[in-house]
């Protein structure tokens, strides 16, 4: 590559090498690769519960695991995917490499603290899946009260102690992004030229920490409790078990717009990108951000519909739940706008936009049932609700992180990936994501309720379609896995800009160098302005595994 | 593995109908909305498929004219399926007047169901079709949830407070009895059937069923058995308030506060006495937490419903 040769500096991968260097590393992009492998690793790890989970509902009697094992199996796999995955998955992977390149600066603020997160993280995650041998923990992600606190003799504390661990990550990541893009950006870079991408880690980032610390207290609450007897959800010594949820559900619902709206970032820079178009309204796209992570603060009552919660607090809640699906609703139609009268390239970034529409919008409209109190009565705690989230959640968010890997993975590793392949991966992840749950959807208006070890014959049917996608499903995952490891040692080497996109990311050499940008850029024009941009640059010859190691 | 694939749940209650009717109505429009995004996609995908690699798109940067529409009228929908919703919400909430009562109590991991008449049944409740049925729910452990799918009924049952849902059963029938809420080793066990059956069988039901006295009797026994009665006079002369006419008025606290006395004012003032003190008495009632079962409770509290004033005697305390 060009720059590099000019200026014969190393990538940000090469030097200084050795797994001290990487553990002791301050460089946002190498931080990032250690969440890249932390996260894929817990992925690994919840995915093996789900399978676990799907396995034994193939038979309506419980016969493969007893109904305790049942019940840790669905906790362990909600909180691993929830705390360890989803939270962190786009913002401290993605997020942490690209937001600072995206502004043109040389690293986030505070360097020494994004590091400390990771490693807050990590201590965190391993407290917390140390039940798996101490002997599990069964109270459901949602540890309700006062299950939690006074019924289940599992290692509730150490589950949550290990969930506050992590809250701490989430927080400092937060403070990081936010004083980053508050303080961080180059000359030219105002706040509406910023990338979309930006925008919604932004809006995250406020989750972040005016979230978390309400969720870290709850679960120390729990643990206090659980240990000192103390009368905060337990009714028979004078506490609330109701309180518990709606301390829980005031960061737990924000948390669900946490694992959306990062994903919303990385479909808006690819809309753009596949179209080669400027954002069909890119300041309602950006505010519309801002305004679900807001609204999103006052929704939480909704999960309390069936509580016995007063009727006029059921109303708030309900009005406030139908008017947050708004700005979800105007993204999606300016994505759509968006394609109109674009250069649609047929790239396999286009498949996995494609993919992320379909499933979000099935996820995102189904939250209209929800949020409608009369029909929430009924499909409370079922399968649709189960439905619902993995759309949002599984369907958007993880469809649109694999889509922003695909799409950033040739700047982070400098290497390719099979193409043809990449297309059948969306196709297997897309198919099969639809044959494992909407199923559920139909079982959850017929009255199946949520984390049932065993269930009445009539619900069987439905159940082997969702496992039978649900192999289809992991299939597509396990081919990602595969493909891109493959394309790290024998890919070839990526040029510069091999999506012909704009913004400053990609006006840096493949892989970066550590400090991203040999000057400071200064930006002078909007974000996507496609009318200028350069077509994309192809594949360079690979290049023999040798040439790898030094790179 | 059957050989029929059900894709909807049979409808046998009143507001079965209800409920359908607006999920179909909101099933319609996101349908709508799912199909003309997507189409609008894959038709933009084909139709300005690139021509040449590198080339731009249109250089459109947006509309405020479309972006008002497309904010306004998923605004309108959203607020009418909130209205629609609401209202269905509030017939879920307010049972009828002329609701017949059945006491439920949950308990890790079973139902016990407890007929005025003082029938009792485990995880099965028999009801008459087309009379509404008024359910008032205890917990004796953690939260549950009594779930009755084909009714479209469900509500939380909340340790330390007592929960109430109501509905009119119209098929006579068998439905399944789920607990929605999860709470523990069996919970996927912690199911019941609820049979539905024309008023006459049901009577005939009830006749034919052991009972040791109904709820109200059981609740004067147990008035006198905790020596409730020693305080709680039928006349303003004990060392507590009377309780005759009690249920449903306003009650003057201690420290200013005026409460509607329902089912949870009596069970707290039972279980936590010193919450809510009604004023002019010393708040010297002892607790009943531990020495009374949920179900023994809801036995107190028909019986309390009961008192009323006798003819002639002075106002009991209330505003």
């Amino acid at each position: 590559m060009k720059e590099a040769a000019v200026h014969q500096e190393p990538s940000y991968l090469g030097a200084p090498y050795g797994l001290a260097a990487w553990l002791l590393t301050k460089d946002h992009k190498r931080i990032a690769i250690l969440y890249l492998i932390s996260v894929t690793i817990f992925f690994a790890i919840g995915a093996l519960f789900a399978a676990t989970i799907r396995t034994e509902l193939i038979t309506p009697q419980g016969d493969l695991v007893t109904a305790d094992l049942y019940n840790k199996l669905f906790t362990l796999h909600g909180v691993v995917m929830i705390f360890f995955f989803l939270i962190p998955s786009i913002p401290a992977t993605l997020g942490n490499f690209f937001i600072p390149i995206m502004i043109g600066a040389k690293d986030l603020a505070f360097p020494r603290i994004n590091l400390l997160s990771w490693y807050i993280y990590v201590v965190g995650a391993i407290v917390t899946l140390s039940v798996v041998i101490t002997g599990g923990v069964d109270t459901g992600w949602t540890f309700y009260a006062p299950y939690s606190s006074i019924a289940s003799n599992t290692n509730v504390t150490t589950a949550a102690l290990g969930v506050f661990i992590t809250g701490f990550s989430s927080i400092l990541t937060g403070f990081n992004f936010i004083v980053t893009i508050h303080r961080m950006r180059a000359p030219g870079m105002t706040w509406f030229r910023l990338p979309l991408f930006v925008w919604a880690n932004y809006a995250t980032s406020l989750i972040f920490i005016l979230g978390t610390p309400v969720v870290a207290i709850t679960v120390l609450l729990i643990a206090a409790e659980r240990t000192l007897h103390l009368g905060i959800f337990d009714p028979r010594i004078g506490g609330d078990p109701i309180l518990f949820q709606h301390l829980f559900w005031f960061y737990s619902h924000p948390a669900v717009y946490i694992m959306i709206l990062p994903g919303m970032g990385v479909i808006s820079e690819l809309v753009a990108n596949v179209s080669r178009k400027q954002i069909f309204g890119y300041s309602f796209v950006a505010f519309s951000s801002i305004a679900i992570a807001l609204i999103g603060f006052l929704v939480w009552g909704h999960h309390m519909f069936v509580t016995g919660q007063s009727i006029y607090a059921g109303l708030v809640f309900s009005i406030l739940t139908m008017l947050v699906a708004v700005p979800s609703a105007v993204k999606t139609f300016n994505w759509t706008a968006t394609m109109y009268k674009g250069s649609i390239t047929w790239d396999s970034p286009l498949f996995w936009v494609l993919g992320f529409m379909g499933l979000f919008l099935v996820g995102g409209l189904t939250g209209l049932f929800l949020g409608s109190m009369g029909l929430d009565v009924h499909l409370h705690d079922t399968y649709f609700i189960v439905a619902h989230f993995h759309y949002i959640m599984v369907g958007g968010g993880v469809t649109a992180f694999l889509g922003g890997l695909h799409f950033y993975w040739p700047k982070m590793t400098g290497r390719m990936y099979s193409e043809p392949l990449a297309k059948i991966a969306s196709m297997l992840v897309f198919f099969g994501f639809n044959l494992t749950f909407f199923p559920q959807f139909i079982l959850g208006y017929m009255g199946m309720p949520r984390r049932y070890h065993s269930y009445p014959p009539e619900f069987q049917v439905l159940n082997v379609m969702s496992t039978g996608g649900a192999a289809v499903l992991g299939t597509g995952y396990m081919l990602i896995l595969i493909y891109l490891l493959y394309s790290i040692f024998k890919g070839p080497k990526a040029p510069m800009n091999p999506w012909g996109a704009t913004g400053l990311e990609w006006k840096i050499q493949s892989p970066p160098i550590t400090h991203n940008f040999h000057e400071t850029p200064v930006v002078t024009e909007e974000a996507y302005d496609y009318i200028h941009a350069p077509a994309p640059e192809r594949a360079l010859t690979p290049v023999s595994p040798r040439e790898v190691t030094h790179e | 593995m059957p050989s029929t694939l059900p894709l909807f749940p049979s409808s046998a209650s009143t507001v079965a109908g209800d409920v359908d009717t607006l999920f179909f109505f909101i099933l319609g429009v996101s349908a709508f909305f799912a199909v003309l995004v997507s189409v609008l996609m894959l038709y933009f995908t084909f139709k300005y498929r690139s021509k040449k690699p590198g080339a731009a798109g249109a250089d459109i940067h947006g509309s405020l004219t479309l972006e008002l529409i497309w904010t306004g009228i998923p605004f309108i929908i959203a607020m009418v399926m909130f209205v629609w919703g609401a209202q269905v919400f509030f017939t879920l909430a307010k049972p009828p007047a002329d609701a017949m009562d059945i006491f439920v109590v949950g308990k890790q991991w079973m139902w016990k169901v407890q007929h005025p008449e003082g029938v009792r049944e485990i995880n099965e409740m028999h009801v008459p079709i087309n009379r509404p049925v008024r359910l008032t729910l205890g917990s004796e452990d953690v939260i549950h949830d009594f779930f009755i799918p084909a009714f479209r009924v469900k509500m939380d049952v909340v340790p330390g407070r007592l929960t109430t849902m109501w509905f009119t059963a119209t098929k006579v029938g068998e439905y399944h009895i789920f607990c929605g809420q999860y709470c523990g080793t069996r919970h996927s066990g912690m199911i019941g059937t609820v049979v539905a059956m024309m008023p006459d069988d049901y009577e005939a039901w009830l006749a034919g069923g052991r009972t040791s006295g109904s709820a109200v009797q059981n609740g004067e026994r147990l008035f006198t058995d905790l020596s409730c009665i020693t305080c709680h006079k039928a006349d303003s002369s004990g060392r507590g308030p009377t309780l005759a006419g009690v249920f449903g008025s306003t009650v003057q606290l201690n420290d200013g506060r005026k409460v509607l006395a329902d089912e949870n004012y009596l069970r707290e003032s039972i279980m936590t006495p010193q919450a809510k003190v009604v004023q002019g008495f010393q708040p010297i009632m002892p607790t009943f937490q531990g020495l009374i079962s949920e179900e023994n409770l809801l036995q107190l509290i028909a019986y309390v419903k009961t008192l009323k004033p006798a003819e002639g005697a002075p106002a009991p305390v209330k505003k």
